[in-house]
């Protein structure tokens, strides 16, 4: 394993969330928590697998909020301290994190967090360093994978010299990218965890405000000596791009296919907060045209016009470019999705007044004329096999059979697919983890204004641990009416299967003191049954039942993901008997692939009969139960 | 071998669960191996499967760059699906472009449920044929199967890939990154597709 090599000054390829989590071993990093999220679901894994190698001290929270308490803690022992978290997680952490820039830490304590640019895998794109702006958090943005290892080194560093944490702001392109990245050595501090009866780290706020202010104006300083800033590029440019993140490689490659790069500056920005004021005035000076070139929101854009404008009688006559501009934008507007090398072409040709040469051969319009017919969409859809498909299919019968126009709620996760035909477009809210308990919880109180439409919300298992657990306090302690239904495929899929309290095992796979959700449920006096998803029929009449019912309620449909569960096991064989298939004659609409629409079954045009693609299969074997003419054979056994 | 151009451009793609990040990951730890400079960039994260994916691949002698190839610098394109082959190779091929494609279809749910047709695949060839002058197409699924599991056509496109000569470096780097990465009866299945495809291009 790469991450681990001991030689340094050798290249290995890893991932950029590999090369994160190499950055944070060469600091010496002794506790690490998070919650996985996407795009860095990986670097606590990573960390995990090397655990007991290093002495560190690794888990999967129950939520960001809990994970950044944790790392906080150790970083008050004098340990040096990493919470990894996406976005979305820096929102539920951001109550703690307020204060704990406040109280200021003591060893090395980095907050890694990952942004999605064009929303990837994201319910939105946010742009949190506007958050840890507020927050008065220093900001460091690799623009590389190999930086990516180097900033994390040197984030442990930069906290202890401020006493603050540093937040590494990294976006999807970084950290799923791969490449070759030249290592370092790995510390190997001694690890004496202090803190005393007399010791105190408070927040106390006007006092420690200000003192607060002098920890970010000494952050200025070490920006500005900062080498993750640096500038490519002719002297005294007078046109000149400031980038920073993956942004800096893409301006750099726009320019060079513009032939512009001997007469362009390049200044790429590592520290994105605070600002490197006094460097960028020098290079403001001597620019009259400046381009920006960041993901996604105009951040250093509006703090280095800021800057400038502090600064306009010895400036001059600067003129700004980029998004606040509307030149700097890709096809769904400036601001809005990721930036890449031929946005930053387009946008620079434009500005500069330069042809674009460009070797785009032909529009999808011309190849589908050449072609002679369309090119259809691909849409997401739950795997072949997926549990929460047969979840789906099973409340949504539910519903038909109980005739009330029942409402659906849901939230993040693989089941997110419930808004879309995957899932039968029934989930009818989307906003955040857990937010479709609280919503439905919610709902289930107005029935005094006359509203009686039955409520189910599902949500995941790592979910339920992670958030609905406080909503269901309260739907027990207000008598909300709801039907909440743990769609528990044992695993947090989303984000590649890591563990929660409801498993056997911790991060580092060591066996876990499990906390099974029907103990939580019991405790708050919840009435609950379990069903197994793939038993149609079963789940069918516990939804019925239970959507008869009043006060809160829970039904946990309980099947392990399927793609975890074939791992390393031989999967039945699934396929269509022709004798019995009689394809549109049937009446069934092509249940098996147009109604239930599994990926895995096909309609053989030619033949006018289903088929089952057993390279997509994965041998569940739900479509053989629902098949109206039992012409689905399953060989081997479902268990 | 065939003359190197700076960067290597390669394009894999096809639907999510093909295996496309690790055929990626096959060939970054493969050019590293040969000492090459490399960057990968990929689009995954949502978990679920039959999306269009694709890998960004950029190999170089010492310059390092992004993980986005611009549009229409392809080097090769590896298309793990017909549909997906053609969809990328609108935005990232010009005529010197190598195409080489599997040619199993996976069809869109839009497909499944009656309301698209999935254009027919001689027709993808063809379309593919009459814009780049080098096209690889391959039945990488059968292939697969005849290593031992459909599931390993990945590695039959890699093999296919390295086949083809493009790239700068041997075939024994990716056997040996095969080996790295995979272990017992996973890697020999890989390691079977690998140089089945690889005899099927290369002759």
């Amino acid at each position: 394993m790469g991450v681990c090599k001991e030689q340094p000054g050798v290249r290995v390829a890893l991932t950029g969330n590999e090369s994160l989590a190499r950055g944070a071993l060469e600091a010496g990093v002794a506790y690490a928590a998070s919650y996985p999220g996407s795009p860095t679901a990986e670097v606590l894994g990573t960390l995990a697998k090397v655990a007991g190698q290093f002495n560190l001290y690794v888990e999967w929270s129950v939520n960001e909020k809990v994970a950044m308490e944790g790392a906080a803690a150790a970083s008050f022992t004098g340990l040096r301290s990493l919470v990894v978290m996406k976005a979305d997680g820096l929102n539920v952490a951001l109550d703690f994190a307020g204060a704990l820039a406040i109280s200021g830490t003591r060893g090395g304590m980095v907050i890694l967090v990952g942004d999605d640019p064009a929303a990837h895998s994201s319910v939105r794109e946010e742009d949190s360093r506007n958050l840890c702006k507020a927050l008065h958090l220093p900001i460091l943005e690799p623009s590389s994978v190999q930086e990516a290892k180097d900033m994390t080194r040197e984030a442990f560093a930069l906290s202890e010299q401020l006493k603050l944490p540093v937040v590494v702001r990294c976006v999807t392109r970084v950290c799923h990218a791969s490449g070759d990245v030249k290592l370092e050595e790995i510390a190997r501090p001694e690890r004496r965890p202090v803190f005393g009866r007399h010791d105190r780290v408070i927040t106390f706020s006007i006092r420690m405000h200000a003192q607060l202010e002098q920890k970010l104006s000494r952050a200025v300083d070490a920006a500005g000596d900062s080498a993750f800033n640096s500038y490519t590029g002719p002297s005294e440019a007078a046109r000149l791009v400031i980038a920073s993140g993956p942004s800096v490689m893409y301006a750099l490659e726009a320019l060079d296919m513009l032939g512009l790069s001997g007469s362009v500056g390049v200044l790429k920005l590592g520290t994105t907060w605070p600002l490197p004021e006094k460097l960028l005035l020098s290079y403001l000076e001597t620019a009259s045209a400046v381009v920006f070139a960041e993901e996604v929101e105009p951040f250093v854009e509006d703090n280095v016009m800021a800057l400038a404008a502090g600064h306009w009688s010895e400036l001059g006559g600067v003129r700004f470019y980029g998004k606040r501009s509307g030149h700097v934008a890709g096809p769904a507007g400036a601001g809005i999705g990721e930036l890449d090398p031929d946005v930053l072409a387009d946008a620079l040709a434009k500005i500069f007044d330069v042809p674009r040469a460009d070797p785009l051969l032909l529009t999808s319009l011309e190849a589908e004329a050449m072609l002679g017919e369309k090119m259809p969409d691909r849409e997401l859809a739950l795997c072949a096999g997926c549990p929460h498909r047969a979840s789906f299919w099973a409340i949504r019968t539910a519903l038909e059979l109980d005739g009330r126009e029942g409402i659906v709620l849901g939230d993040i996760g693989c089941y997110t697919l419930g808004i879309v035909r995957t899932g039968y477009y029934l989930l009818q809210t989307m906003h955040c983890m857990g937010a479709g308990v609280g919503i439905a919880g919610g709902l289930g109180k107005l029935d005094r204004f006359g509203f009686n439409k039955p409520v189910i919300t599902v949500v995941g298992d790592s979910t339920f641990y992670h958030a609905a657990v406080p909503a269901l306090v309260n739907a027990r302690y207000n008598r909300a009416n709801f039907l909440c239904v743990v769609l528990d495929n044992e695993t947090t899929a989303m984000t590649g299967h890591q563990p929660h309290p409801g498993r056997r095992t911790t991060a580092t796979g060591e066996p876990a003191d499990t906390v099974p959700m029907e103990d939580i449920i019991r405790g708050l006096n919840i009435p609950y049954a379990i069903s197994d998803p793939y038993n149609v029929d079963a789940t069918v009449n516990a939804v019925c039942e239970m959507l008869e019912q009043s006060g809160p309620r829970v039904l946990i449909l309980r099947r392990t993901c399927a793609l975890a569960a074939v791992k390393g096991k031989r999967k039945n064989r699934v396929y269509v008997d022709w004798d019995k298939c009689i394809g549109d004659a049937c009446g069934c609409g092509r249940f098996c692939s147009k109604v239930f629409a599994c990926p895995a079954n096909i309609w053989d045009a030619e033949h006018g009969k289903a088929r089952i693609d057993e390279a997509v299969c994965n041998g569940c074997g739900v479509c053989a139960t629902l098949c109206p003419q039992q012409a689905i054979v399953v060989e081997g056994t479902v268990e | 071998m065939s003359a190197f151009r700076e960067p290597l451009n390669i394009i894999i793609t096809g639907v999510g669960g093909q295996g496309n990040v690790l055929a990626s990951q096959v060939i970054s730890v493969a050019a590293v191996e040969a000492g090459y400079r490399v960057v990968v960039g990929e689009t995954f994260g949502v978990s679920q499967r039959g999306g269009s994916v694709m890998s960004h691949v950029r190999i170089s002698r010492d310059k390092a760059y992004g993980p986005l190839i611009p549009r229409g610098r392809a080097g090769v394109i590896a298309g793990f699906e017909p549909l997906e082959t053609l969809r990328v190779m609108v935005k990232y091929a010009n005529p010197d472009t190598v195409m080489i494609m599997n040619d199993r279809p996976n069809y869109p749910l839009g497909c499944l449920l009656g309301e698209d047709k999935y254009p027919d695949p001689h027709r993808i060839e063809e379309t593919i044929r009459k814009i780049v002058a080098r096209v690889h197409c391959l039945s990488a699924t059968e292939l697969a199967k005849e290593a031992g599991s459909p599931l390993a056509a990945n590695m039959v496109m890699t093999g296919a890939l390295v086949g083809s000569g493009l790239l700068p470096f041997g075939r024994e780097y990716f056997t040996k990154a095969i080996e790295l990465l995979f272990k017992d009866s996973v890697r020999d299945l890989n390691l079977a597709a690998f140089e089945l495809g690889h005899r099927r291009v290369a002759g």
